[in-house]
C-alpha cells in the first residue's frame, strides 16, 4: 500500500477525530480509520434526538474539533463539516484486524485485505463495542438486547431497562417521553442510588417517575429473565413483572483480546481492567498509544482533549500539560515541597491503597473532584460529631484516632496508605470520633459521591474499601484488644454475602460453623417449636451471630433469616475457633454472650406447654412489628392503644417543638393487637431518604437520628424514597404568639400545629417548601416530645432490639 | 443476646449513652404507683392526726390544724390546676406528662380528705361550704375521666380498625354519593325516602342520642326498614335497582354506626372535661371569696 503515515488513527470517536483535526492543523501525515460507514459511531448510535451533554463542566475543552452540550444531530453534523474542512484523512469502512511490527514501522490489517504502514498508532476504539452481557437465567433469550437505536420504534410495550448508568437513564426516559407511545417502562438500579449517572440525568429521571412515566425500582436486581415477565429480586423478596423487552444497559469492558494481540498489557486482570499508559498515552508497546474509554474514561471532553493533546505529544510537544492541569495546580498548590502536578497524582495514587488501581488518567479526573490537605503534627483533621461522609485516605504519615472523650492520649494509629472516615459513606453519620494527625500528613479527601463513583468504576478500589471497612467493623465488634494481625486468617476467609429478605443464613439443625457478621439491614433469630417459627429475637446490623454452635459444637439450636435486604460477612468458623483460642478474653467474652442466648433458648423451651399463649402472641406481635418496617428501624414510636386517648397531644408537642409542624400523624398506620405503629420516622439502620439527596442534607445524628439539614432545597426526593411516608413537604410558618396569651386573650391558633389557613395567610407564594422530618427532638432537653407530652404513657420509643427481645417476656408477662 | 459494635473510638455514643427506654407503664401505675402510696400515706396520715389532735371545742378550719389542712389543700388545686398548662407548653427539661398525670390523679384524690378534713365537717348554706361542693364536684368528674381512660381507649382502638376520623367521613361521603347516582330512577315517594337518608349525617341528633349506646330512629335505618319491607314481585325490573340501594343503605348505615360509636367513645373520653374543667374555676373563684371572706370577716 502507500506511504507510511505518520500517525494512524484507529476509531473516529471524539478522541479519534479530535486526534485526527490536531495532526491535519499540525500538517502531519495522518489517516483516520473508521470501521462503519460514518464517523463517531457510539454517538452515531445515541437514540434519535438525544442530548448530548458536555460534563465535567469544570473541564477546559482544548481540541480542533467544536462540541457543545446538544442534540445528537447537530453535534455529529458539526463535526463532519469540521472534519472535511480541516482535511482530516478519513478512510471509512477500514475494519482494524491487527496491528503488527514495531514502534515506526507499524503495519496495519484491515479485513479487506489491504495494509496500511505507520509509524505511531492511536488506538480510540472505545469501550462500546464490546458490552457486558447479563449473566442470570434468560439472559441470552431474544427478547433482551443491549442497544437502543430508535425509541419511536416500540409502541405498547413493557420495558424493563436494566442499568443505572447513563445509558440506561436515556434510553428508559426515551421509551416514555411520548405518552402516546404507551410503553410501560420500568428502570432497575441493584443500589439505592445512581451514582454513575449525571445529575441532569438523574433528575430527569426521578421527574419522569414523579409524573408516573417511569417507574423506578432501586435495591433490585433481575433474577430471572423469562418470555413476557421478568423475576426480580427486591428489597422486601422476590416478585415478578410483566416484562415484553429488555435493554440492558449495564457498561461494556476494552476489548481486551484485540488490544492485546497488539501488544499492549493491561493494569490487572479485572475483566473491566484499563491499558497501562503512560502519562503520554504511550502503551506498554512502544508507539501505540491509548486514549478515549479504552483509556479508562468515556467522556466527551476529555476524549477530545486527550485526542489533542497524543497528537501533540507524538509530534514532539513533550512539555504541553493536560487542559486541566491549571485547576490541579491550583489544588496542590498549598503542599509542602514542590513537586508537579504530575508528581503529586502518582504520589497520592502510590501511596493511598484504594486509589492505586486508577490509571494516572482516572487519577487525573478523580482529583478534579477530590482535595488535598496537609496537616501539622497533631492538628486535629475532623473532631467527633462533626457533620461530614467524606473519606480520607493518608499519602504521607499517619493519624491517631482518640478512642476516648476523657483521656485524649488514649489513641489508636492507623498507618500510611490506607483510609479513615469510612463509616460514614454508608449511613452518613456524623463522625464518630475525632482524628488528628499522628506526624505531618498528607492525606486526600474524597466526598461521598466521588468515592461512590470510584466504586462503581473501580472494582479494586471497591474491594479494597470493603476489605478496610470488613476488618474495622470486625475490630471494633470483637474488641478485647485485637489487632488487624490477629485477624489476618479470619480476613482471608471472610467473604461478603447479600441475603434476601426472608432468606435464612442459619437453619435451624444443620451442623455449620461458619459466624455471620450483619454489616446492612437486620436479621429475627426464630426457633420452631411445635412446627411453628416463634420469633426469638431480632439482631440489628452491626451485630454477629453463629458462635454458639461454633463454641459448643452442636448443631445450629435457631434459625436466623433476614428481615429485610441485607449484607453479612461469612466467616470460616475453623478460622474463627482459633482466633478465640489465641485469645483467651475474646474467648471468655463469647462465653458470656452465649449464656445470654442460651437463657433465652431455655425460657422458651419452658414455655413449650403453654405456647398457644404467651409465646405465641408475642411471636405475633414481633412478626408484625419486623412486617411493618420496623425490622429496619433504630427507634421507632409505639402507642399501646390500650392507654391512648386519642387526644393527639403527641402530634400538638411534635408541633411545637418543631416550627409548629408536626412530625407525626397519631392516627394512621397500622395496628395489632393494640400497638399501634403510627406514622411516624423509624430512623432506619439504611435510610432510604438519604440516598438521593442532591445537597446532601440528610444525616444521621449523634444518638441515631436521621436529620435534614437547613440546606434542604426542597426537591421532594426524599418523601418519595421513604416507604413509610414520614416526610413532608412543608413551608415553615411564622412563630406563633405564646401560650399565655393564647390563654388568656385569645391570640393565635393555640397549641398544636396551626391549620392551613393560618399558615398559608402567614408564608408568601413563594416561600419554598421543606423537607421536614422527626429528628428524634436531639438538642432538646428531655428527649422526644411525643412520648414526653402523652398524659397516659400510652406513647413509647423503642430500638427494636430492646423492644424485640423476648427476655421482656420473663419480666412482663405479656 | 448479639453484641452490637460501637462506633470506632466512641464507645459512649449511639446505643450506650441513651438511657434505656422507661419500662412501658401506663399513668396509674407510674413508678410503681408512687404517687397514689404518697397520697395514701397523706391521707391515712391527716385522718389519724384529725382524730388524735384535741381541738377545743371542735374540730373547724380556723384551727392552726384547720389553717393547715386548708393551706395545703389551696395550694394542691393552684398546683393541680397547673396541668391544664403542663400539658399546652411543650418547654424543653425533663419532665413528663404521664408523671404529672399520675401525680395529678393520686394527689386530686387525696384532696378529698384533706378538703374535707378542713371544713371540720361544719357544712352549710355559705360560700364556704359552695367551694367544697365545687371541689367535690371537680373530683368526682375526676374519677369518672379516670374510668372513662381506663375503659375506653381499648374499645376506641377496636372501633376504628386502623381507618382514621378522616377516611370514616370519606367513606361516609362515597357510599352517599353512590346512593345518590343509584337512586335517580326512583319514583317520588322511595326518592323521598332516599332524600332522607341522604341528609342524615354522622352528626345528627342531639347530646344523648350522641352518647346513648344506641342510636334511635336514623333516616337510614328507616329507609332499609322500608325497603326491606317492601314486597318482592316475581320478575319485577326494578329488583335489581332495589337490591343495590339496600346494599348501599346497609352499608351506610354500617359506616354510620361505626363513626358514631367512634366520635361517642371520643366524646366520653373528653366530655367530664366540660364539667371537671369550668368547674374547678368556679372553685378557684369560690376558694378566692372563702378566702378573703374569712380573713376580712372574721
Amino acid at each position: 500500500m502507500a506511504d507510511a503515515y505518520r500517525i494512524a488513527i484507529i476509531g473516529s470517536g471524539p478522541a479519534g477525530l479530535s486526534a485526527a483535526g490536531r495532526a491535519a492543523q499540525l500538517d502531519i501525515p495522518h489517516i483516520l480509520l473508521e470501521k462503519t460507514d460514518h464517523l463517531s459511531d457510539t454517538i452515531y448510535k445515541y437514540q434519535k434526538g438525544k442530548h448530548v451533554m458536555a460534563t465535567p463542566s469544570q473541564l477546559v475543552l482544548r481540541s480542533d474539533m467544536d462540541f457543545d452540550a446538544g442534540k445528537r444531530e447537530e453535534v455529529l453534523g458539526t463535526w463532519d463539516e469540521q472534519a472535511a474542512a480541516q482535511g482530516v484523512n478519513v478512510r471509512l469502512n477500514a475494519d482494524v484486524t491487527a496491528i503488527e511490527g514495531e514502534a515506526g514501522n507499524f503495519r496495519i490489517l484491515l479485513a479487506d485485505g489491504e495494509t496500511i504502514q505507520a509509524e505511531n498508532v492511536v488506538l480510540a476504539i472505545g469501550t462500546q463495542g464490546n458490552p457486558n452481557i447479563l449473566r442470570v437465567p434468560g439472559g441470552d433469550l431474544p427478547h433482551v438486547q443491549y442497544q437502543l437505536d430508535d425509541p419511536g420504534e416500540y409502541v405498547d410495550e413493557h420495558i424493563t431497562v436494566i442499568g443505572s448508568g447513563d445509558a440506561g437513564i436515556e434510553n428508559a426516559l426515551g421509551l416514555a417521553a411520548d405518552a402516546e407511545q404507551g410503553n410501560v417502562v420500568t428502570i432497575l438500579n441493584r443500589s439505592a442510588e445512581f451514582a454513575r449517572a449525571k445529575d441532569a440525568n438523574v433528575k430527569l429521571l426521578t421527574q419522569a417517575a414523579e409524573q408516573g412515566r417511569i417507574t423506578i425500582m432501586t435495591e433490585t436486581s433481575p433474577a430471572e429473565l423469562r418470555a413476557g415477565e421478568i423475576l426480580l429480586d427486591t428489597r422486601d423478596g422476590q416478585t415478578k413483572i410483566r416484562c415484553d423487552r429488555v435493554i440492558a444497559r449495564v457498561g461494556s469492558a476494552p476489548p481486551r483480546k484485540f488490544v492485546e494481540a497488539c501488544g499492549v498489557e493491561f493494569a490487572s486482570e479485572d475483566r473491566e481492567a484499563f491499558p497501562k499508559l503512560s502519562p503520554a498515552f504511550e502503551s506498554t508497546k512502544k508507539g501505540i498509544f491509548v486514549i478515549g474509554a479504552l483509556a479508562g474514561y468515556p467522556l466527551i471532553k476529555h476524549c477530545m482533549n486527550q485526542g489533542y493533546d497524543v497528537v501533540e505529544f507524538i509530534n514532539g510537544n513533550t512539555d504541553l500539560k493536560p487542559a486541566d492541569e491549571p485547576l490541579l495546580e491550583a489544588k496542590f498548590k498549598g503542599l509542602p515541597g514542590s513537586r508537579t502536578v504530575d508528581h503529586w497524582l502518582d504520589f497520592l495514587r502510590e501511596r493511598v491503597s484504594i486509589l492505586r488501581d486508577l490509571s494516572p488518567l482516572q487519577m487525573r479526573e478523580f482529583m478534579l473532584d477530590s482535595e488535598v490537605h496537609h496537616y501539622r503534627r497533631g492538628a486535629t483533621i475532623f473532631e467527633k460529631s462533626e457533620p461530614g461522609s467524606s473519606i480520607f485516605g493518608i499519602a504521607e504519615g499517619h493519624v491517631l484516632v482518640e478512642l476516648s472523650d476523657a483521656d485524649r492520649s488514649l489513641t489508636q494509629e492507623i498507618e500510611q496508605g490506607s483510609i479513615f472516615g469510612e463509616v460514614g459513606l454508608v449511613s452518613g453519620r456524623r463522625r464518630g470520633a475525632t482524628i488528628r494527625a499522628g506526624e505531618d500528613v498528607i492525606a486526600v479527601e474524597i466526598p461521598r459521591m466521588a468515592i461512590l463513583k470510584l466504586m462503581a468504576t473501580v472494582p479494586a478500589a471497591k474491594r479494597a474499601i470493603t476489605y478496610i471497612s470488613t476488618e474495622r467493623q470486625l475490630l471494633q465488634m470483637f474488641g478485647s484488644g485485637l489487632k488487624s494481625e490477629d485477624l489476618v486468617d479470619v480476613m482471608r476467609t471472610a467473604e461478603i454475602m447479600q441475603v434476601k429478605a426472608g432468606e435464612a443464613i442459619i437453619e435451624e439443625g444443620d451442623d455449620g460453623l461458619d459466624i455471620f457478621v450483619i454489616r446492612s439491614g437486620s436479621m429475627v433469630v426464630e426457633k420452631s417449636i411445635g412446627r411453628k417459627p416463634v420469633f426469638l429475637s431480632y439482631l440489628p446490623a452491626g451485630s454477629y451471630v453463629g458462635e454458639m454452635a461454633l463454641l459448643d459444637e452442636a448443631l445450629r439450636t435457631a434459625t436466623v433469616r433476614a428481615a429485610i435486604k441485607s449484607e453479612v460477612i461469612r466467616i470460616d468458623g475453623r478460622a474463627f475457633r482459633e482466633l478465640l483460642h489465641s485469645k483467651p478474653e475474646l474467648l471468655a467474652n463469647a462465653r458470656r454472650e452465649m449464656e445470654e442466648r442460651e437463657n433465652i433458648n431455655n425460657f422458651v423451651e419452658a414455655k413449650k406447654d403453654s405456647f398457644s399463649t404467651v409465646v405465641d402472641m408475642y411471636s405475633s406481635v414481633a412478626s408484625f412489628l419486623v412486617e411493618n418496617g420496623i425490622g429496619e428501624a433504630t427507634d421507632v414510636l409505639l402507642i399501646d392503644e390500650n392507654l391512648c386517648i386519642g387526644c393527639d397531644n403527641c402530634e400538638k408537642a411534635c408541633a411545637d417543638s418543631h416550627d409548629g409542624l408536626s412530625r407525626l400523624n397519631r392516627e394512621a398506620g397500622r395496628t395489632y393487637a393494640h400497638i399501634h405503629v403510627p406514622t411516624s420516622c423509624r430512623h432506619c439502620e439504611h435510610p432510604h431518604c438519604m440516598a438521593d439527596c442532591p445537597p446532601n442534607a440528610i444525616h444521621r445524628g449523634d444518638d441515631g437520628e436521621v436529620y435534614i439539614d437547613d440546606t434542604c432545597i426542597g426537591c421532594g426526593n426524599c418523601p418519595r424514597n421513604c416507604p413509610y411516608d414520614v416526610i413532608r413537604m412543608e413551608k415553615v410558618p411564622p412563630p406563633k404568639p405564646s401560650l399565655l396569651s393564647w390563654l388568656f386573650f385569645g391570640t393565635g391558633p393555640g397549641p398544636g400545629e396551626p391549620d392551613r389557613d393560618w399558615i398559608d395567610d402567614r408564608v408568601s407564594e413563594d416561600t419554598p417548601k421543606v423537607a421536614i422530618k422527626c429528628d428524634m427532638c436531639a438538642g432538646i432537653e428531655g428527649g422526644a416530645a411525643c412520648v414526653r407530652a402523652c398524659p397516659t404513657g400510652a406513647a413509647i420509643r423503642v430500638a427494636p432490639e430492646e423492644f424485640l427481645s423476648v427476655s421482656r417476656l420473663e419480666t412482663e408477662q405479656i | 443476646m448479639a453484641s452490637r459494635g460501637a462506633d470506632l473510638g466512641a464507645s459512649d455514643t449511639g446505643v450506650g449513652r441513651r438511657s434505656l427506654p422507661t419500662k412501658h407503664e401506663g399513668f396509674l401505675g407510674y413508678r410503681g404507683g408512687y404517687w397514689g402510696k404518697m397520697a395514701l400515706g397523706i391521707s391515712i396520715t391527716l385522718i389519724a392526726a384529725y382524730l388524735l389532735i384535741d381541738v377545743e371545742p371542735r374540730h373547724n378550719g380556723g384551727s392552726w390544724l384547720g389553717y393547715t389542712l386548708g393551706t395545703v389543700g389551696v395550694l394542691l388545686i393552684l398546683w393541680l390546676t397547673m396541668l391544664g398548662v403542663r400539658k399546652r407548653a411543650m418547654t424543653p427539661g425533663r419532665w413528663s406528662l404521664k408523671a404529672w398525670t399520675s401525680a395529678h390523679v393520686y394527689l386530686g384524690l387525696s384532696l378529698m380528705v384533706i378538703g374535707t378534713l378542713h371544713t371540720g365537717f361544719q357544712l352549710g348554706w355559705n360560700v364556704h361550704t359552695l367551694a367544697w361542693v365545687l371541689m367535690m364536684i371537680v373530683i368526682v368528674t375526676g374519677i369518672f375521666g379516670i374510668t372513662a381512660y381506663g375503659l375506653l381507649p381499648r374499645r376506641l382502638s377496636d372501633n376504628r380498625d386502623e381507618t382514621t376520623e378522616v377516611q370514616m367521613l370519606e367513606t361516609l361521603m362515597d357510599i352517599d354519593r353512590q346512593l345518590f347516582d343509584a337512586a335517580q330512577p326512583l319514583d317520588a315517594g322511595p326518592a323521598a325516602t332516599v332524600q332522607a337518608a341522604l341528609d342524615e349525617t354522622a352528626f345528627d341528633g342531639g347530646i344523648r342520642q350522641r352518647l346513648g349506646r344506641r342510636y334511635r330512629g336514623g333516616a337510614t335505618a328507616r329507609a332499609l326498614a322500608e325497603f326491606r319491607a317492601r314486597p318482592q314481585p316475581v320478575d319485577d325490573p326494578e329488583d335489581k335497582l332495589y337490591d343495590r340501594l339496600e346494599a348501599l343503605l346497609a352499608r351506610k348505615q354500617a359506616a354510620l354506626s361505626r363513626i358514631r360509636q367512634h366520635l361517642r367513645i371520643k366524646a366520653l373520653l373528653q366530655i367530664w372535661l366540660y364539667i371537671h374543667v369550668p368547674v374547678t374555676f368556679a372553685l378557684l373563684a369560690a376558694l378566692s371569696a372563702h378566702i378573703i371572706s374569712v380573713f376580712f370577716y372574721w
